[in-house]
């Protein structure tokens, strides 16, 4: 694989500096992807990753930025390594900066194995299929946008939304269904302030599970580029706890829009022909990077799954960032200010949410086998009463038939008592019992979506018949 | 051999010197650990090579050799349920050999040479053979891999052979002194060639209603299936690929996600075709390029899926080729014409992308195959479209609307309330409508066109109604009109849509699609004739028989469908007798 040198190259040939890049003179022997360690005329020694080499230059980008590089008398040392982050079991419970370096005052860890934070794509005929049901706490989320182990499932959110409260949430209450597995959870702050960082350490310390929580933490006063190598040496890490060490890790990344503001950065340094809103052309592929590492692997006991967390710029659900990550990810949670201001928590707009993997977890033996009907009637039934409320709005509530005011009272307290829960913690049950009672608001014929054998058992009213 | 030496990296792009006498599109080795990539531009001395895998750790100064080949594929037996990357590696090989990571530098056959296959003469001794000629049989499953001379190959067989051999061994020998054997190799860049081209004019039958009665393809045509995230395009890619009346499917994950490739795996060795009853696996094969996968692979992974297709077109078989998604092909010749640092065109894709997705769909059609028996074989493509934002007016969408022929428009609307699969009625089009009239009246299904033209137009008169309806309000519309709103919900929800995961209703034959929308239809028919004789709208729809309609879905016998004419028709009757 790669060489590693027996001797160091060192030169002090920078001739160019501008953003986060330097422009090393004639250097030779030099492999593209490798780390660059400057030093500053002050002793400061910062990290940087070669992007692009030819015959006399090699551009490197410097993850702890350029204040203070002159093109006189810093030094630069080429290590022929790629950037690798030193991990271990250890990690649990200590908190990192953005490129894997302890934060918290504590002692360096002891390294089991050093490994190259781009890690390498799963073979797909490798992979595993996620199956198994978590249950997460939330009706919204279980009952109808179901997350299964090994899925990737972000959070939509916008400016002022508690997202974060969810995650907290959803991190403090997922299990899987009868069992009691080691887990693990990572969290990655990417440029998010200190007080949302101490928010996620005061809830995880709560409840008790800080012994249990990696964290890596680019603030967002600490240097925008180093915020590129933080989701890859946390997903590292994620995968040498799963994969080696058969823990079940859940993957908080927040916050990803600041990650694709810190890609830009460097793309619009490079002058690379921008795509849309200025976002580099391979932001895609660049993001798959990152969200194709969850999953399972065929013969190791781990997992990983992901919940990105990212708020819409001006709540535009068609910006790059989350219109890109929706093409990857499988399926998205969305939070709307609308349910918000009407003061639903968790302000879940189940409509546009998605959960891609749902059917894999769910049915008979995992849930239960009218869990699919129900979700669709849900569905279905809600969307129709939304467009009713829009009509209402226009003509008034007593332009209506009579089906279709059972239909806005649906709307209303499906949202009333599905989706709020606030801190409730439901179980799976709880969840389709709340919907039945839901369903005795229309009338039986209306329920089209759900077998008629379901009914029979599951309706309140034809329970109480019986 | 000509050998060079790196020169500039910068990402999958590599720039090499002292490459001169190389020809475009040549398969080099690049570095110390011998990485696959494809020779794209050539300037003098210098060669531009867009490498199939990570290039990190290469240096300036360590060497590049010329294979002096273009990228290809090796065809033959041991095709079917295969899964590839981008650049035909079966990848169950892979991890055999790197462990569940792809890791790089790795080379291995397309299809095994070790394997040894019956294969049987179809031809004697001294019969005079050309390209596309069959001259023998092998077992692949249920399928008869008919073993042909390669194209622009002709001769006086000399010897030809019976028995199990490996792909590698002749199986015929030519009187010059020329080899056969049961595998080929083509590039990738290059379409297989075929005598002529023939107007599609049959029915790519699909089992989903809203394709098969709305917005038909036909076998050899083009398909477009554009939609934002979440409107189910992989959903209805994969339904495809699991339906269509077709012997052989090519399915192609292109930057795509990698659990979904999963699934497939998972799911089509336990699906059963529903015409032989066999795996689907038996008759699919797979490409998987996931999005973290290296780009240039993505980028060749279409060819080598198309090239496949057409190899077994040239058998005489029907096949079916998913492109899931394009939008990621054009992303990758994005990145790649960015890193060559040229002149961009619209929203930074290559000038030459129309050029680039024209000559790919054109790959598709009905043809009359080379060789003298006058076989005709098809590849009907499909290709789903990421457009960003759901944005129809991006490049991708606009210039693979100029080619397509059928276009399914997914709709986010739609599927935010779960109406799947989301085909936007009023957007979707078809323009084989005409092509395809003879084939379903040989079918037995006479007043298809006027079942669908009705349909449609109630739909449209929906869409108008819905206007009124947001500004004064449902009850100001007069009865006749009302009953227009209830028939066409009923279409919508009884008829178009449709359960991908559903046990019954997954797969929805054809007889079955035409009965439902007569029984629909009729009880439209019926209903005007009651409102007629004075019987209210209202009363109407509280009958139970309205009930029955909404579960034709999951019914399995027709005749049970087709008893509903009467039940509707005896309903009506008797609530005009109590009047």
């Amino acid at each position: 694989m790669i060489r590693v040198p027996l001797f160091t190259k060192e030169a002090r040939a920078i001739n160019y500096v501008s953003g986060p890049l330097i422009f090393i003179q004639n250097v030779k022997g030099v492999s593209y992807g490798e780390i660059v360690r400057i030093i500053l005329p002050t002793g400061e020694e910062r990290t940087g990753q070669v992007l692009d080499i030819s015959k006399d230059i090699a551009v490197t980008q410097v993850y702890e930025g350029t204040s203070g590089i002159d093109n006189k008398e810093t030094r630069v040392r080429f290590t022929g390594e790629p950037p690798k982050v030193k991990v271990s079991i250890e990690m649990l419970g200590r908190i990192f900066n953005g490129i894997g370096k302890p934060r918290d005052g504590g002692p360096e860890i002891i390294e089991e194995s050093n490994l190259d934070i781009n890690g390498m794509p799963i073979n797909p005929s490798a992979r595993d299929k996620p199956a198994d049901f978590i249950q997460t706490g939330m009706s919204t989320i279980d009952g109808l946008n179901t997350l299964v182990r090994g899925q990737k499932l972000p959070i939509f959110s916008g400016a002022g939304l508690p997202a974060n409260k969810l995650a907290a949430q959803i991190a403090r209450q997922a299990r899987v269904l009868g069992e009691e597995e080691k887990f693990a959870v990572i969290f990655v702050a990417m440029g998010i302030t200190y007080k949302e960082a101490s928010f996620f350490m005061r809830d995880f310390e709560k409840t008790g599970a800080l012994e249990r929580v990696v964290f890596f933490m680019n603030l967002a006063d600490d240097p925008t580029i180093e915020r590129i190598a933080t989701p890859r040496c946390a997903l590292t890490a994620a995968e040498f706890l799963a994969y080696e060490h058969d823990l079940h890790v859940l993957v908080i990344l927040t916050d990803m829009i600041n990650y694709c503001e810190a890609l830009r950065e460097i793309s619009t340094a490079r002058e690379e022909v921008p795509g849309r809103r200025g976002y580099p052309g391979y932001m895609y592929t660049d993001l798959a990077s990152i969200y194709e590492r969850a999953g399972r692997v065929k013969g190791r006991k781990g997992s990983i799954t992901q919940i990105p967390i990212l708020t819409m710029p001006d709540d535009d659900i068609t910006h790059p960032v989350p219109d890109l990550t929706g093409y990857i990810t499988e399926g998205q949670i969305v939070l709307s200010r609308d349910l918000f201001r009407r003061g639903a928590d968790p302000p879940i707009d189940s409509l546009p949410c998605l959960s891609r993997l749902m059917n894999l977890g769910i049915g008979p033996g995992k849930t239960r086998e009218d869990h699919r009907n129900v979700a669709d009637q849900l569905y279905a039934s809600y969307a129709y009463g939304r467009d009713l409320r829009r009509l209402v709005a226009i003509v008034g509530e007593e332009a209506l038939t009579e089906l279709d005011k059972r239909y806005l009272k649906f709307a209303d307290e499906f949202e009333r008592h599905f989706i709020t829960q606030g801190d409730e913690n439901r179980s799976i049950e709880r969840t389709l019992e709340i919907a039945w009672q839901l369903f005795t608001l229309l009338p039986e014929e209306e329920l089209k979506r759900i077998k008629r054998e379901f009914i029979q058992k599951y309706h309140p009213a034809a329970q109480k018949g019986m | 051999m000509i050998v060079g030496a790196i020169s500039r990296i910068s990402g999958p792009v590599v720039l090499s010197e002292g490459m001169r006498g190389s020809r475009m599109y040549d398969v080099v080795k690049v570095g110390t650990q011998q990485l696959n990539g494809e020779i794209i531009r050539l300037d003098r001395d210098q060669a531009v090579i867009q490498v199939y895998e990570d290039t990190t750790g290469l240096q300036v100064g360590e060497h590049v050799s010329n294979t002096g080949l273009p990228l290809s594929v090796e065809l033959g037996p041991g095709l079917l349920s295969s899964i590839y990357d981008g650049i035909q590696r079966p990848l169950p090989l892979l991890a055999e050999k790197s462990g569940s990571f792809i890791s790089r530098g790795i080379s291995v056959p397309g299809i095994s040479h070790e394997k040894r296959w019956r294969f049987s003469p179809r031809v004697k001794t001294g019969v005079r053979v050309s390209g596309g000629d069959v001259i023998g049989t092998a077992h692949e499953y249920h399928l008869e891999h008919r073993i042909m001379v390669p194209p622009f190959v002709s001769g006086m067989v000399r010897d030809i052979y019976e028995g199990e051999f490996t792909i590698d061994e002749p199986v015929c020998i030519l009187e010059d002194g020329r080899q056969i054997t049961m595998m080929q190799t083509w590039p990738v860049r290059k379409g297989r060639p075929y005598q002529r081209k023939m107007d599609p004019d049959t029915l790519l039958v699909t089992g989903q209603r809203v394709f098969d009665t709305l917005f038909p393809v036909t076998k050899g045509g083009t398909a477009m299936i554009p939609g934002g995230f979440g409107t189910g395009k992989t959903v209805a890619e994969q339904t495809l690929a699991k339906w269509s009346d077709t012997q052989i499917v090519v399915y192609i994950g292109c930057g795509e996600r990698g659990n979904e490739m999963t699934d497939v795996l998972t799911e089509f060795p336990e699906l059963l075709d529903p015409k032989t009853k066999l795996p689907l696996i038996q008759r699919t094969v797979l490409i998987a390029n996931t999005s973290n996968m290296p780009v240039a692979a993505r980028e060749a992974s279409i060819y080598t899926g198309i090239t496949i297709a057409e190899y077994y077109r040239d058998m005489g078989y029907d096949v079916a080729l998913m492109a899931d998604s394009t939008s990621r092909w054009g992303e990758a010749l994005r990145e790649v014409s960015g890193r060559l640092e040229e002149m961009p065109g619209e929203e930074g894709y290559p000038a030459y992308l129309a050029t680039r997705l024209a000559a790919f769909y054109e790959r598709a059609g009905r043809v009359v195959c080379l060789g003298s028996d006058e076989r005709k074989g098809s590849v009907t493509v499909v290709g789903a479209v990421s457009p960003p934002g759901g944005d129809f007016s991006e490049p991708i969408t606009q210039n693979t609307l100029r080619i397509a022929g059928t276009f399914w428009a997914l709709d986010t609307s739609l599927a935010y309330r779960r109406h799947f699969p989301s085909v936007n009625w009023i957007k979707s089009y078809s323009l084989y409508l005409d092509q395809i009239q003879d084939w379903y009246t040989a079918s037995g299904f006479s007043d298809w066109k006027e079942l669908r033209a009705r349909a449609m137009y109630l739909l449209q008169k929906e869409v108008e109604l819905q206007e009124i309806v947001q500004l004064v309000g449902p009850d100001a519309l007069p009865e006749s009109e009302k009953a227009i709103l209830e028939i066409t919900r009923m279409i919508r929800e009884d008829f178009l849509q449709q359960s991908a995961y559903h046990d019954i209703d997954s797969f929805c034959s054809l007889e079955k699609q035409y009965w439902m929308l007569k029984v629909i239809l009729f009880f439209y028919d019926r209903l005007n004739q009651s409102m007629g004789k004075g019987i209210s709208l209202s009363k109407i729809l509280k009958l139970p028989v309205k009930a029955e309609i909404g579960r034709m879905k999951e019914l399995t016998e027709i005749e049970k469908i087709k008893d509903l004419v009467d039940q509707i028709d005896g309903s009506l009757g008797s609530l005009e007798v109590e009047r």
